[in-house]
């Protein structure tokens, strides 16, 4: 079958800005987008620069974005993203710098990986294996799924306003440390992920468990880091302090006072906070936008005091 | 110019073991790598580690015996004997270094069974072992905080007075060519498959490393000894983990029939790679295929069961062909998968050439001879890697550092602008690649004899002088895979034309090496390992003995 492929190009030695090339290839009907790729390079055009290794999803080289949404092109078939002839768009994985074409910069992203100090840290070693349960293990299994592919960095919608993020990927290969019975510095760790950038910079969006081609999880990863720091006593977080005034917020207006909400996530002792807050709170003002200082109750309130009850209580 | 004392070339388990040992020893350690460390292709390794844990009262006499069994007595049985006993340990320390290794009921180390051995000694990581052990050697080198040339391109070891003094090697982001002295280099670049199509091997498997030590005048043994997977996809080579069948797997006929009855009655679907891949050939062979393939069939196993132990074939099996493993069985074929043959060394890794070391699939210690089992390849990468590295020790305290000369780095780079100077007309490298690659496919198969070697060798001589009009696009400096495919090329084609040297040279059938004009072992004449050496032009082919110790070669049955 014939193929139209848009690829997005760029090479720094000869071009000043990005550029979208299509490619008209005759494919297979089970093709999938890396062969098309590869069959453009070597058949076509060998300008065209891509990383790629394995073909069978398990090296992370060929990390790009299709129609606008990151995968392993490795695993894509290209039936499977468009009908016959349809269109197919592919460029270089987001939030990262682009070296040449579809080759990304992926330096930043290994540093992210090396903040989070990615190896067993245990007190003692026994003289044979660790004793640990299989259930344990199989459930760091799903976390060492992670192949490093980069996707979900590529589509983290809180990167992209705050690339100082530790992101999803360093910090789901971090939960598989935090839930390791083997390592003994979990405590020390989630007090490191608990600080600025780390799980509480999440935005919760679920980009990053959409497109994992390895079903990671990074988000859900993340969410069991921040209860499991909670549970550690690391409470000093806006973070923190936003999910306890949500759920009171809620438990006794049966809604959302946003006002109070963004007092006390800030913290009542946090003086540049607060002057930052009062900016953001004078210019809602000015446009109109400012929630109600006293907040109105939901109708039924009742009835949502009666399941925030019954949550608290399970 | 760079320089350290010991300089690894891969990043794969056997160059990472390698190179944190270098680093446990004190010694100025860095690895170059034409890819970052985790896309290296000891990723791919699914089924499990091999070793026999005395404390369970398993034998790693045992799993020596079976090693050698499966290598049709071509193994070198005292190397047999390190790998086998230094195995429980190696996996240990891979367990403390953070491998997620499944359990059994007890919270200990748990097993699955695998082909040519009785006893369940493979411990495993779901079907992603590998990839599991790959990834935690990564961590290790960033605890020991290792310098790595990460994503360079290593074109030539430099030999000075005799000895390997470094590389040169090519910066992929910036184009820059260099030279990065060393006073030991270890080749750590993994197998060849891509002189093959199909192979399960990924696309970085060109077999640099055993070129650059045949050009630097190291000897290849046993290149004859390709391994063909009996479970791989048709058309891409995707390869299904023996694990499946290490898990109770059927192989199926077209008339349903678990064949592997009339060809290994005791061991059934756990015989030995090679002997089963025959027994499906012979099955597709005679007509009792569909479409070229045999059936893989797993239902029994149960969803669940498959999902939990088998997940990343399950994972393969949907993506790639659609199929639910716990629905439907999968057709499958014997396809290229590992080379046994490799450079020479002795059981410390060292090769002929002083200085210069080699572990893992490109190295041949030799401990697969003439069939690897499997789940016996991760293992030889981490007691190998060691090993080398151990041993370059003494030879780093004993040598000083050489600078590379000048010259040397200016033909380099004359030889590459050579190939950008090109017209744009003629070949392209791909096109080369791929006819070479079928060609090799043909002539040195399951099965093989005097005239097929003879046309794949004199297509590879071929494509040689092809070569001379090749032509590539891309002119640049930044990222120029064009560039790198060209001269992955040229090392391919002195890996095919070994392979070719050696399996004419072996006048017999052994292990993976079944010639259907010699159908027998002769263990009178061929108990021998071939050494492919390279002089200006030709593939000279010599043996030397194999190193018999408790085990005499017996006939081989399973």
């Amino acid at each position: 079958m014939k193929a139209i492929i848009d690829v997005k190009r760029f090479n720094p030695e000869n071009d000043s800005e990005e550029y979208f090339q299509k490619y008209e290839i005759e494919v297979e009907e089970s093709s999938t987008i890396l062969d098309a790729l590869i069959k453009i390079r070597e058949d076509m055009d060998g300008t065209l620069a891509l990383r790629c290794s394995c073909r069978a999803s398990i090296c992370g080289s060929c990390g790009m974005k299709v129609n606008g949404s990151a995968k392993l092109v490795c695993k894509t078939r290209l039936v499977d993203i468009s009908p016959v002839g349809g269109k197919v768009q592919v460029e270089p994985l987001g939030n990262m710098p682009v070296i040449k074409d579809l080759v990304v910069d992926m330096n930043p992203f290994w540093n992210k990986v090396k903040q989070i100090k990615p190896y067993m840290k245990p007190d003692s070693e026994p003289k044979a294996e660790y004793i640990a349960s299989n259930e344990s293990m199989t459930h760091l299994v799903d976390v060492m799924n992670c192949i490093m592919c980069g996707a979900c960095v590529s589509d983290c919608t809180a990167l992209e306003v705050d690339k100082n993020f530790i992101g999803p990927a360093a910090l789901a290969k971090a939960y598989r440390f935090v839930a390791d019975p083997r390592d003994d510095e979990s405590v020390e760790r989630l007090g490191f992920l608990n600080k600025n950038s780390g799980v509480w910079d999440c935005t919760r969006c679920y980009a990053c468990v959409e497109v994992c081609p390895k079903g990671v999880a990074p988000m859900d990863r993340i969410m069991k880091m921040r209860d499991l720091a909670i549970n550690e006593g690391f409470k000093n977080t806006s973070g923190y302090r936003h999910t306890e005034s949500f759920v009171k917020s809620v438990g006794k207006f049966g809604r959302l006072d946003e006002a109070n909400l963004a007092l006390t996530s800030v913290g009542f002792f946090n003086i540049f906070g607060l002057i930052d807050l009062a900016i953001v709170g004078i210019r809602a003002f000015v446009r109109g936008k400012l929630p109600p200082i006293i907040p109105h109750k939901a109708k039924r309130n009742e009835n949502i005091k009666r399941i925030v009850k019954k949550l608290e209580n399970k | 110019m760079s320089n350290h004392d010991l300089l690894i070339i891969g990043a794969g388990l056997a160059g990472l073991r390698a190179a944190v040992e270098g680093v446990r020893q004190g010694l100025n350690v860095a690895v170059i790598t034409k890819v970052h460390p985790v896309r290296s292709h000891s990723n791919a390794a699914q089924g499990g580690i091999n070793a026999a844990l005395t404390d369970r009262g398993d034998d790693w006499r045992d799993h020596a015996l079976s090693t050698i069994k499966g290598s049709d007595y071509l193994a070198d049985q005292d190397a047999v004997e390190i790998m086998c006993r230094e195995a429980g340990d190696a996996l240990i320390e891979l367990e403390h270094m953070g491998v997620i290794f499944s359990r059994d009921d007890e919270g200990k180390l748990g097993t699955r069974a695998f082909g040519g051995q009785k006893k369940a000694r493979t411990f495993f990581v779901g079907a992603i072992t590998g990839s599991a052990m790959l990834h935690v050697l990564y961590e290790q080198s960033v605890k020991y905080n290792l310098s790595i040339y990460e994503e360079w391109f290593v074109t030539k070891l430099v030999k000075i007075h005799g000895k390997c003094v470094g590389v040169i090697a090519i910066d992929m982001k910036t184009g820059k060519v260099e030279s990065i002295s060393a006073k030991s280099v270890v080749i750590a670049t993994g197998g060849a498959g891509r002189v093959f199509e199909p192979s399960t091997n990924a696309i970085i498997c060109t077999g640099d490393g055993l070129s650059l030590a045949l050009r630097s005048g190291a000897e290849l043994m046993d290149t004859e000894m390709i391994q063909y997977h009996p479970t791989t996809l048709a058309g891409n080579g995707i390869l299904l983990s023996e694990a499946a069948r290490g898990e109770g797997a059927y192989l199926v006929n077209s008339e349903g029939e678990r064949f592997m009855k009339k060809y290994a009655p005791d061991y059934m679907e756990l015989a030995s790679r090679d002997v089963v891949s025959r027994a499906e050939q012979t099955e597709i062979d005679e007509g009792r295929g569909i479409n070229g393939c045999v059936l893989l069939d797993m239902r029994h196993l149960g969803k669940k069961f498959i999902g939990e132990r088998l997940g990343y074939l399950q994972e393969v099996a949907t993506e790639f062909m659609g199929i639910d493993l716990a629905e439907k069985p999968i057709p499958i074929k014997p396809g290229m998968h590992y080379i046994m043959g490799g450079i020479k060394t002795d059981s410390n890794g060292a090769t002929s050439v002083p200085g210069l070391y080699a572990a893992g699939e490109c190295a041949n210690v030799s401990v697969h001879g003439a069939n690897r089992l499997g789940a016996n390849s991760l293992l030889d990468t981490v007691v190998f890697g060691r090993r080398s590295a151990v041993n370059s020790v003494e030879w780093v305290k004993n040598n000083k550092q050489i600078d590379i000369p000048e010259e040397i780095l200016s033909s380099e780079k004359d030889r590459f602008q050579s190939i950008l100077d090109k017209p744009s007309s003629g070949i392209r490298p791909g096109k080369l690649r791929l006819e070479m690659a079928e060609a090799m496919t043909k002539g040195i198969g399951v099965w093989r004899d005097e005239k097929s070697i003879n046309n794949a060798w004199e297509t590879v001589k071929n494509i040689r002088s092809d070569y001379e009009n090749i032509y590539i696009d891309d002119k640049g400096k930044v990222f120029n895979t064009d560039l790198i495919g060209a001269l992955e090329l040229d090392f391919m084609i002195d890996v095919a034309e070994s392979i070719c040297a050696g399996a004419k040279a072996r006048k017999e059938s052994r292990g993976a090496h079944f010639r259907t004009d010699l159908k027998s072992r002769d263990d009178k004449n061929w108990l021998k390992h071939t050494l492919v050496n390279k002089n200006d032009e030709d593939f000279l082919v010599k043996t030397s003995e194999v190193k018999i110790t408790d085990w005499k070669p017996e006939e081989r049955v399973y």
